[in-house]
């Protein structure tokens, strides 16, 4: 859809804006551009709509060379949305919104049913379009930014940092609102920004420039488990990587190494005996090889104490066990969705090796709050 | 005064229909050539401050001066004045042209650009509209100004009130001398409120709120 090859910008002083950049897009992906300023983000996506001529290199839209089309009929083709919003403060929200359609001089009948249809996509009453840009606030200009973008439904959008002036509340609001969009609509979205919650939140891939080149480029999640070097570390925010780091803490890091069990062909007298010193008020139960059978608790023996005599023959066997080497986040997800108290742990012979108790997901969400993180740095020290 | 109008009515009228005939040639040439001079300077503005200082000096030479300058080459009558008057409407049009489209909010030019309009676009649609109110208070500043010059233009055959004005300082009569003053001032604010109207229906509605809620 979008490629860039070996695209270099140089000022007339030789310095360089944009170096020798590599980059493909694909149809329908959200790619954000992120970097300190001055690396060159806004370049780059100015590039692609000739707002900015390429020193070097080419960049491909839809496989044709950008430098042999029409600037003007170019930039028709491609949405353009800009932090400032640049509304035309002199025509209607129904002007503003089909101003492409009326450069490329669509009927009044078209841009009128246009402009009613992108106005519902926003979910913004059509008095509005009769409304001009000063009687909206922000937030409902940008929206309207935004549509006008997708009038003459381009598959390709930039956006240069958009929502960046807004306050934080409708930011959020009008973030959550186009990444739906976008889904939707699925249009290829290049989107400048200097926020990285912003490209968290938005981007399939993250691009992180520094000084006209690109540094890292991968997803969100790979960005945040796996920094590239320094600078991105940096970039990210040791927060960030502290929020990021649960997400890659397995279960075996976390769990209690030696829980209670019984091996089967214990006697139910035993059981009892082994759950009044170890103070639990439950059993599991492995066979000789260590193997995960089931768990045992304490009223299910007191209802079969009379009629049973092993561990197995009343013992639950429908048991939700997690693996040593699963995610964190996800094994936090079954101990709440289940109201389970304990999830086993096991290997992937089924083996158990310890215990996740919602004694130790208090300790750990504690120390992430209350605490100096001791724990949790402890973890992180362990995942390193 | 009866008996002044008996005498000279008729030749009022006619001074004063040559008087606005006069000043609305030089300001209708004013605008026809400095506001498209304006606009081309807005896309050359290191230019631009150079030339519009220019212009500002060339404008401190006192009118009788130019009037007088022009006669050589143009000889008397009505078009040396016209040229001469239409030299001083020349810098408030210009100058507020200039200043005009200079400051159009550039997010929205760029913002223009980037849907792709064409330079011309851009100044028809966006940058002409959103200055309009600028341009037009330089038009309306240069006419009052003009009507009262345009009194000159009698020095050297123009015609106008000037030559009630002449006439009276040349006679000692003082009648004669109000019989021109009276009608140009009256002549002069008619033009500006008649111009504030048309600035009124041109500025574009959108405009027009944001400038009343600034």
């Amino acid at each position: 859809m979008l490629e860039f090859h070996n695209v270099t910008k140089r000022y007339n002083n030789g310095k360089f804006a944009v170096n020798n950049l590599n980059l493909k897009i694909k149809k329908g992906e959200f790619i954000c551009f992120i970097g300190p300023s001055g690396c060159g983000k806004t370049t780059t996506m100015k590039m692609v709509n000739r707002l900015i001529d390429i020193t070097d290199g080419s960049i491909l839209v839809d496989g044709k060379d950008i430098k042999d089309q029409d600037p003007v009929a170019l930039r028709r083709s491609i949405g353009y949305v800009i932090q400032q919003i640049g509304l035309m403060p002199h025509m209607t929200i129904k002007e503003n919104i089909v101003l492409v359609g009326t450069l490329l001089k669509w009927t009044k009948e078209k841009k009128e049913e246009r402009a009613r249809e992108l106005l519902k996509l926003v979910d913004l009453p059509e008095e509005y379009l009769d409304k001009y840009p000063h009687e909206l606030s922000g937030g409902q200009q940008q929206r309207i930014g935004v549509l006008r973008a997708l009038a003459a439904n381009p598959p390709l959008i930039l956006m240069d940092e958009p929502f960046g002036a807004l306050d934080p509340i409708t930011r959020d609001s009008l973030q959550e609102e186009f990444k739906k969009l976008q889904r939707e609509l699925n249009k290829t979205i290049v989107f400048v920004t200097h926020d990285m919650d912003e490209a968290i939140k938005l981007a399939d891939r993250i691009v992180i420039m520094r000084e006209g080149e690109i540094v890292q480029i991968d997803t969100p999640d790979e960005i945040l488990r796996n920094p590239a070097n320094e600078f991105v570390e940096e970039f990210l925010g040791k927060e960030r990587l502290i929020q990021g780091r649960p997400d890659v803490t397995t279960v075996g890091q976390i769990m209690n190494s030696t829980p209670v069990t019984v091996q089967t062909g214990t006697t139910l007298k035993s059981a009892i005996s082994t759950m009044r010193d170890k103070r639990v008020d439950s059993l599991l139960i492995t066979d000789s090889d260590n193997v995960l059978k089931g768990y045992l608790d304490i009223e299910a023996i007191n209802l079969n104490y009379k009629k049973a005599n092993q561990v197995e023959e009343v013992m639950e066997t429908k048991l939700y066990s997690v693996f040593q080497d699963s995610l964190l986040s996800d094994t936090v997800r079954k101990i709440l969705r289940h109201g389970a108290q304990y999830v086993p742990v096991v290997d992937d012979q089924h083996r158990l090796v310890g215990i996740v108790t919602r004694a130790t997901l208090a300790t750990l969400v504690y120390d992430t709050i209350w605490g100096d993180g001791t724990e949790l740095e402890e973890i992180i020290s362990v995942a390193e | 005064m009866m008996d002044f109008f008996a005498v000279h009515g008729n030749e009022l009228i006619i001074k004063t229909w040559e008087h606005l005939y006069i000043s609305v040639a030089a300001i209708l040439l004013g605008v026809v050539v400095a506001i498209p001079l304006g606009i081309l300077l807005s896309r050359v503005p290191n230019f631009a401050d150079k030339f519009i200082s220019f212009i500002g000096i060339l404008q401190t030479i006192p009118s009788l001066a130019i009037l007088a300058f022009f006669i050589p080459f143009l000889g008397v009558g009505k078009i040396p004045a016209i040229l001469a008057l239409f030299f001083y409407s020349l810098l408030p049009i210009l100058r507020n042209t200039y200043i005009g489209v200079r400051d159009v909010d550039k997010s929205v030019i760029e913002a223009g650009k980037g849907m792709g309009m064409s330079n011309l676009q851009s100044i028809i649609k966006v940058e002409f509209p959103m200055s309009l109110p600028v341009i037009m208070a330089g038009v309306r500043l240069s006419t009052v100004y003009l009507i009262g010059w345009a009194t000159l233009a009698a020095f050297i055959g123009g015609g106008g009130l000037g030559d009630f004005i002449f006439d009276g300082l040349n006679l000692y009569q003082p009648s004669l001398i109000i019989a021109g003053t009276v009608p140009a001032t009256v002549l002069a604010l008619i033009s500006d409120r008649f111009l504030a109207i048309i600035e009124k229906r041109l500025t574009p509605e959108g405009l027009k709120k944001s400038y009343e809620a600034a």
